[in-house]
């Protein structure tokens, strides 16, 4: 599988906090992959670098082969790699409608064509189309501020989906999201994701929402990877669960 | 989306081709009144473009002070009174004022940007009044326009430049409320929504800002050579505070939904203002300062707002955004 | 030499009245993250009282000494008195609203403030200059300076010591400290936020007021003095960080004395060079010499 994503040595001092200390990880493209850890451990840290809203301290990220460490979001983006956000970042006072005509429109036309009128009949068509494919079409021309969670949290990751889409960092995409809704939701975004071919990281804290979607786990403690690897091999390393998942290890003669 | 179809542009139409035709018929005072709201609504519409992006500007002055004094020195120095083309001199001077100064105000926002702007407006205003060459505090006089080739002394100057304001002033409004429906007009709302989200969208905000900045800075411009040009004389009040403190205000008194809005609450200030001066000079600015309390508190989206809650069905508005 | 150590008296005098404005302007945004624009007005009625109050008291004939003493408490005390009117009857209604509305609710009170003034002491100038000149003058080097300027900087260094022992070594200094630091967390710790918004502003219209009322003595009080005022402070704030006491203090020094220098060797550019400085600064470090570490938004 060809590495879409390169990551290396990574690492983010914010003063005397470390948030990232020496990361090494390869995405192939297609791939899923979950990642898991405690809060604080540094897995947003991680995407916030990747995305370019984070200068790291130390190391590189390659795209393509692409160097793109340092660069800003805006031209990480441009490359296809989008983006969503554990406090959902929409625009307050639009409608969804609006939310993701915005998106389409600044996606897809550099700064110069932005002259032209907003309301173009070709965006409009794919506005309604991601309505459908995410199920929130009912909540088209409500406000952003009177939607429930769970469309919070797709209006998000579909705004982001918005323009080409080679690489997808979903963080933490079901957090706030009733119990019986997250997966619903995981089945929208991920349906979605497949019909674009898109490689996707996803930072998740519910190993069962984890587990059923990927098969790659990568667990962050403290600022630095602790494992990386199959599922079932991650879920069963002492460290993961000491750090992360948070039972104790089970003991030879003790239950 | 319970939108009506847009009928902005026949409506401006409509709206100034009248206000046009009464040029010709009004007392020579309602006329010279209409000119110079219509003149500083310029202004005005050019600090809605930048309060839809989020930011105010306390230094439009500025950019009135250029254009003003550009009128005044192309007439003065160097003989150059055709309107047209002191326009183009004012807008190709601000462009150039503002693209400069653009560049270091993008990078700031809220308090930040409002008091640079206003630091920059002071700056123009203590270079102009320490500066004998450039007419001091007390100015000096403006040479009357040329109007596309017709000399002052052939065509009555009183009633054709207020028609040459009304026709610019209507082309200007025109091509803004396109503007504010267009692509690059929502970008700044989505820049006052929500920045981050505009970054991670693939557009900078900074150059967003800086786009607006400058467009306001020409606007204000224009409208600075046409107030030359209607009063005859410039003195660096034009880039005082207090002069672009009015322009706030009166922006803050229309609101941003409409690009109408602007223009008539230009009007109405200027009517107001023209009465207080007159009644009262000592209590205007604390009166200014009582009803921007009163906006503040009680009726932020301005008085446009009052209109569309009167008329829910002509909404022909580009509110919200 | 002898030019530049009249440019660094000079520019240390300036300096120092810098420090005593633009002191209370970032101490009310530090804590409350509110610039006032009223602060020059605020100055302005400190310049104002103090003028009224020289003319009444030197025309009576008691003791001039006295006279210090009354003029700098007036000042004080119109500040105190001007500032708890804003503070309780305007400003304490929109706290919590974004920082811009409250920019332009700090802009309505200069309106009516700088008309106040015209109102209540006329459009006239005030001249109040017999503190000024009871002093009398010392020459540094051959060249004569007023007492009073050079007193001045004494004033802003017992001011400056005051703001810092205040701030760090007394308890209600500590809360003020923990109130800019984290509003949210202050509160939720059961700090009295409100109480704290009330007094620091109190205590920058003080500062505001006395500032105007040392500076009255040496210039003529006028109407827009506020003005001028505002937007050089805000260039001093702005320069040094805003929110930064150790900022203002830099700020002020830095401006003051390149302005010294524009004076006696560029004295077009007085007011200029001001300005570039602030320009050169903040093209560098954007946030000003003093940078708050800002939180995490995403």
């Amino acid at each position: 599988m060809k590495a879409l994503l390169e990551v290396h040595n990574l690492s983010k001092n914010f003063g005397a906090v470390v948030a990232a200390e020496d990361i090494n990880v390869t995405i192939g493209e297609k791939e899923v992959v979950g990642i898991i850890g405690a809060n604080g451990a540094g897995k947003t840290t991680f995407v916030n670098i990747i995305t370019g809203y984070v200068k790291p301290t130390a190391g590189t990220v390659r795209f393509q082969g692409t160097d793109i460490t340092g660069q800003p979001p805006r031209k990480i983006i441009r490359m296809g790699i989008c983006r969503s956000f554990q406090i959902t970042q929409l625009f307050p006072d639009m409608d969804v409608w609006e939310n993701l005509m915005v998106s389409c429109t600044l996606l897809n036309n550099p700064l110069k064509r932005l002259t032209r009128p907003f309301d173009q009949k070709g965006f409009r068509d794919r506005v309604m189309g991601t309505l459908e494919e995410f199920g929130i079409s009912e909540y088209a021309h409500e406000a952003v501020s009177t939607l429930p969670q769970g469309v919070r949290k797709l209006l998000d990751v579909a705004m982001a989906m918005m323009g080409p889409t080679n690489l997808l960092l979903l963080d933490e995409p079901t957090s706030g999201v009733a119990i019986h809704e997250k997966f619903p939701l995981m089945d929208t975004i991920m349906e979605s994701v497949k019909s674009t071919g898109a490689a996707t990281i996803f930072i998740e804290h519910d190993m069962d929402i984890v587990q059923n979607y990927t098969d790659r786990i990568i667990a962050f403690y403290d600022g630095r990877v602790i494992a990386d690897g199959p599922a079932a091999e991650v879920v069963k390393n002492e460290e993961v669960i000491r750090y992360v998942i948070g039972q104790e290890p089970e003991r030879d003669g003790e239950g | 989306m319970s939108r009506g179809k847009d009928r902005t542009i026949p409506l401006l139409t409509l709206g100034f081709s009248l206000l046009l035709a009464a040029n010709f018929v009004m007392p020579r005072w309602l006329s010279f009144l209409v000119m110079v709201s219509l003149a500083r609504s310029l202004v005005v519409i050019g600090i809605v473009v930048l309060m839809r992006s989020g930011l105010v500007s306390f230094g439009q002055g500025f950019f009135y002070c250029l254009g003003g004094y550009t009128a005044g020195i192309a007439g003065n120095y160097f003989g150059i009174t055709d309107i047209s083309l002191t326009l183009l001199i004012s807008i190709a001077i601000s462009v150039l004022a503002g693209g400069l100064i653009g560049l270091l105000l993008c990078n700031y926002r809220e308090i930040f940007f409002a008091m640079l702007t206003l630091a920059v407006s002071m700056i123009l205003y203590s270079v102009i009044v320490k500066n004998p060459t450039l007419g001091g505090s007390d100015g000096f006089n403006v040479p009357p326009p040329h109007i596309f080739g017709i000399s002052p002394a052939m065509a009555d100057p009183g009633l054709s430049l207020p028609a040459v304001t009304c026709i610019v002033v209507y082309l200007v409004s025109v091509l803004i409320h396109r503007y504010f429906k267009s692509g690059l007009g929502y970008a700044g709302v989505a820049v006052r929504l929500n920045e981050i989200r505009v970054e991670y969208l693939g557009a900078s905000p900074k150059v967003i800002v800086y786009s607006k900045y400058i467009l306001a800075g020409v606007l204000a411009s224009i409208g600075g050579t046409l107030i030359a040009y209607a009063t005859g004389h410039v003195d660096p009040e034009l880039a005082y505070w207090t002069t672009s403190g009015e322009f706030v205000f009166v922006g803050l008194l229309g609101g941003v939904s409409h690009v109408a809005a602007p223009v008539i609450a230009s009007v109405l200030f200027q009517v107001l203002r023209s009465y207080a001066l007159d009644l009262a000079p000592y209590v205007w600015q604390m009166l200014l300062g009582f009803v921007l309390l009163m906006i503040i508190l009680f009726l932020p989206e301005g008085l446009w707002s009052v209109i569309a809650r009167l008329n829910p069905k002509r909404r022909g508005d580009e509110s919200a955004p | 030499m002898k030019l530049l150590l009249v440019i660094l008296i000079d520019g240390l005098v300036y300096s120092s009245w810098l420090f005593l404005v633009a002191a209370g302007l970032t101490l009310i945004y530090g804590v409350m993250r509110i610039l006032n624009m009223a602060h020059g007005s605020l100055y302005a009625v400190g310049a104002y009282a103090s003028a009224s109050v020289v003319g009444w008291y030197y025309a009576t004939g008691y003791p001039p000494a006295a006279g210090y003493a009354l003029f700098i408490f007036c000042a004080m005390a119109t500040g105190l008195i001007a500032g708890i009117l804003i503070e309780r009857g305007i400003l304490r209604f929109v706290y919590g609203k974004d920082e811009v509305i409250i920019l332009l609710v700090t802009y309505a009170v200069l309106l009516i403030l700088e008309d106040a003034i015209k109102l209540i002491w006329g459009v006239d100038a005030y001249f109040a200059i017999q503190p000024y000149k009871a002093l009398g003058r010392t020459s540094i080097i051959g060249v004569p300076f007023a007492n009073y300027d050079l007193a001045l900087i004494a004033v802003a260094v017992l001011v400056g010591f005051l703001l810092w022992y205040g701030l760090n070594r007394t308890r209600h200094g500590k809360l003020l400290r923990a109130v800019i630091h984290d509003r949210e967390i202050s509160m939720a710790m059961g700090i009295n936020v409100p109480a704290i918004f009330a007094a620091t502003f109190a205590i920058g219209s003080i500062l505001a007021a006395i500032a105007g009322g040392l500076i009255a003595p040496s210039l003529s009080v006028v109407p827009g003095m506020g003005i001028e005022v505002i937007v050089i402070a805000f260039a001093v704030v702005v320069t040094g960080g805003l929110g930064s006491i150790g900022g203002a203090l830099l700020g002020s020094l830095l401006i003051g004395i390149s302005r010294a220098a524009a004076v006696h060797l560029i004295p077009q550019g007085e007011v200029l060079v001001i300005f570039v400085i602030m320009a050169t600064v903040l093209a560098v470090r954007p946030e000003g010499i003093f940078v708050r570490a800002k939180e995490r938004k995403i």
